[in-house]
């Protein structure tokens, strides 16, 4: 394409796009609602990933040993629990010391702890172990309890049975709203295309009789739904932006004393991907919406 | 095909100084009634020529086969040197680059001005923007439209809109001229500013074949008629005039 044919086209898709304002408003609208809606679902689900990731991270099992064991034991079960991790099912562990174990539970206690001269959870040495897949948790513990010289296991069903489920939910939640929001969509965008078009049937026709090529006939359709693919990305993101840095300082306002469960991502880690996927779906609609409509009207 | 054509029209040979060659041509519509049957037409280089006939009698039809909107069911089209029974889709912009076309209904774009509609048949095929700012003032003078270049088409009249559609269609500078009734929307003086200016310019050299239903126009200019009926060609006078049905 020559340099002033570019130009050309590209000034006869912004002029058309002033030209039929109401087409052109519809089409952005309704580019913009779906990635609106898309983005409010892309924001929920990195979200809720996220909180689970953590919580999952933080859910542990503990081993406690038998009274007086030997540290021979104890270093034979850290055999076993290397042997797990080897196998993929221990993501990490470590070994906790009766003194350890009494420092950080001191720390939480604060002043209150002052009073005591000898550590009253001499036997609280322990095996602290965190699964890859918490769903296995039931069968490590199983394991574990076969093994000789552990006295007691903790763990959290709760937490486990809660956080599988859950995150089966909200995965199968955002993938239907997804694919039903793009169906939609593209329903709605070749609709509208077509309506352009038909308004501009007679131009196109025109062209074809001076010996336009269908290049040049599409070229300023294509340019046109870029145009309006791009503005329909970039509205809903701007408005999300706001909205999102809004819900943030309102969410550590109000649930501050959640802030160790609710892990909200920071907006420029959701806007570094949000960004150029809602362009690109934006714009892609807009190119093969046009791209291909105005196929459909190009044989005169 | 431009090289070869030249030399070809160059030569002495008259066949090939047809600009168009129909060879038994049929064309009937999708509900299987024919509009033209067994047309045999040629035209040289440089004719003029008037097709008329009652309403229905496929007079359009033929213009649409010249402009390869509608295929022939049968037989032989070749018009500028391109053979339209087999031209292929991505040819047909460049065999149309040498057509003029105009319609009794004009088919301005209304939302630009006189300008933008005969610069946009330059863009088209991609005239450098220095040129068209050259050629399109000269081919509106010659049409009486220099003073109107900047008015929107809807503030012209029905004659003045035609001589934008005129200059539109010879801004690209044809070889063949193709109206189907140029001037059935136009009051009697307009009709005759109209047809002189293609009479003019078929003076300079282009081929130009009208359709008209005006009967005193085509008895004054006696130029070479070809009549068409029911599909049929009955008639096709050198210096002919509108056959009256009886
Ligand atoms: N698209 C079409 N589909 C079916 N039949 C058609 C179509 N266009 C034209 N015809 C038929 O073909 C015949 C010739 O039509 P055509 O338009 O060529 O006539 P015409 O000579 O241009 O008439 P007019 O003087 O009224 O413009 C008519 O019988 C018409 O009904
Ligand atoms: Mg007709």
């Amino acid at each position: 394409m020559k340099i002033s044919t570019f130009f050309y086209t590209l000034k006869q898709g912004i002029a058309s796009i002033f030209r039929n304002k109401w087409f052109t408003l519809a089409s952005v609208a309704t580019i913009a609602a779906c990635l609106f809606v898309f983005g409010i679902a892309y924001i929920l689900t990195l979200n809720a990933a996220n909180i689970l990731h953590n919580a999952e991270e933080r859910v542990s099992i503990t081993v406690f040993f038998d009274e007086g064991i030997e540290e021979k034991r104890i270093q034979d079960i850290g055999f076993l629990i290397e042997d797990m991790k080897s196998r993929g099912i221990v993501a990490r562990y470590e070994f906790v010391s009766a003194e350890q174990a009494w420092e950080s539970f001191s720390k939480e206690l604060g002043e209150n702890a002052q009073g005591f001269t000898e550590n009253p959870l001499a036997d609280s040495a322990n095996y602290q172990i965190y699964l890859n897949d918490i769903s296995r948790q039931d069968e490590v513990v199983s394991y574990l309890e076969s093994v000789e010289g552990i006295r007691k296991i903790n763990k959290s069903d709760l937490t486990v049975d809660a956080l599988s489920g859950l995150s089966t939910i909200v995965t199968f939640i955002s993938v239907s709203m997804i694919v039903i929001l793009f169906a939609v969509s593209i329903f709605l965008i070749s609709n509208t295309v077509t309506i352009g078009i038909s308004v501009r049937k007679e131009e196109i026709n025109i062209m074809k009789y001076i010996g336009a090529t269908d290049f040049f006939v599409r070229a300023p359709f294509v340019f046109e739904g870029m145009i309006i693919g791009f503005i329909g990305s970039a509205i809903p993101l701007a408005a999300l932006f706001y909205i999102y840095v809004a819900a943030l300082d309102f969410i550590g306002g109000v649930f501050g004393f959640l802030s160790g469960i609710v892990v909200t991502l920071p907006p420029a880690q959701i806007f570094m991907g949000l960004v150029p996927i809602s362009l690109l779906i934006g714009v892609g609609i807009g190119f093969f919406g046009s791209f291909f409509t105005v196929r459909k009207h190009l044989h005169v | 095909m431009e090289t070869k054509k030249r030399r070809t029209s160059g030569g002495k040979k008259t066949q090939d100084n047809c600009v168009i060659r129909l060879e038994n041509v049929n064309k009937s519509y999708e509900n299987g009634i024919p509009a033209l049957m067994d047309i045999n037409l040629k035209i040289e280089k440089g004719e003029f020529v008037f097709i008329v006939g009652d309403s229905g009698s496929g007079k359009s039809t033929l213009i649409k086969l010249l402009l390869r909107e509608l295929v022939a069911t049968s037989g032989k089209v070749e018009v500028s040197g391109y053979d339209l029974m087999n031209i292929k889709r991505n040819k047909i912009p460049m065999f149309r680059r040498k057509l003029g076309v105009v319609f009794q209904d004009f088919r301005l774009l209304k939302d630009r001005n006189v300008y933008e509609n005969v610069a946009f048949a330059q863009r088209i095929v991609q005239v450098p923007s220095m040129d068209i700012r050259k050629n399109v003032p000269g081919i509106l003078s010659q049409v009486g439209l220099a003073n109107k270049y900047k008015s929107p088409i809807v503030e012209l009249s029905g004659g003045e809109q035609q001589r934008v559609a005129l200059a539109r269609a010879l801004v690209n500078k044809p070889n063949l001229l193709l109206a189907d009734e140029p001037t059935g929307n136009l009051d009697p003086k307009s009709t005759l500013e109209i047809m002189k200016l293609l009479e003019k310019i078929n003076e300079d050299g282009t081929t130009v074949v009208i359709v008209t239903h005006n009967r005193e126009i085509v008895n004054d200019m006696k130029k070479r008629v070809i009549t068409l009926k029911k599909g049929v060609i009955v008639s096709d006078e050198k210096k002919g005039g509108y056959i009256d049905e009886d």
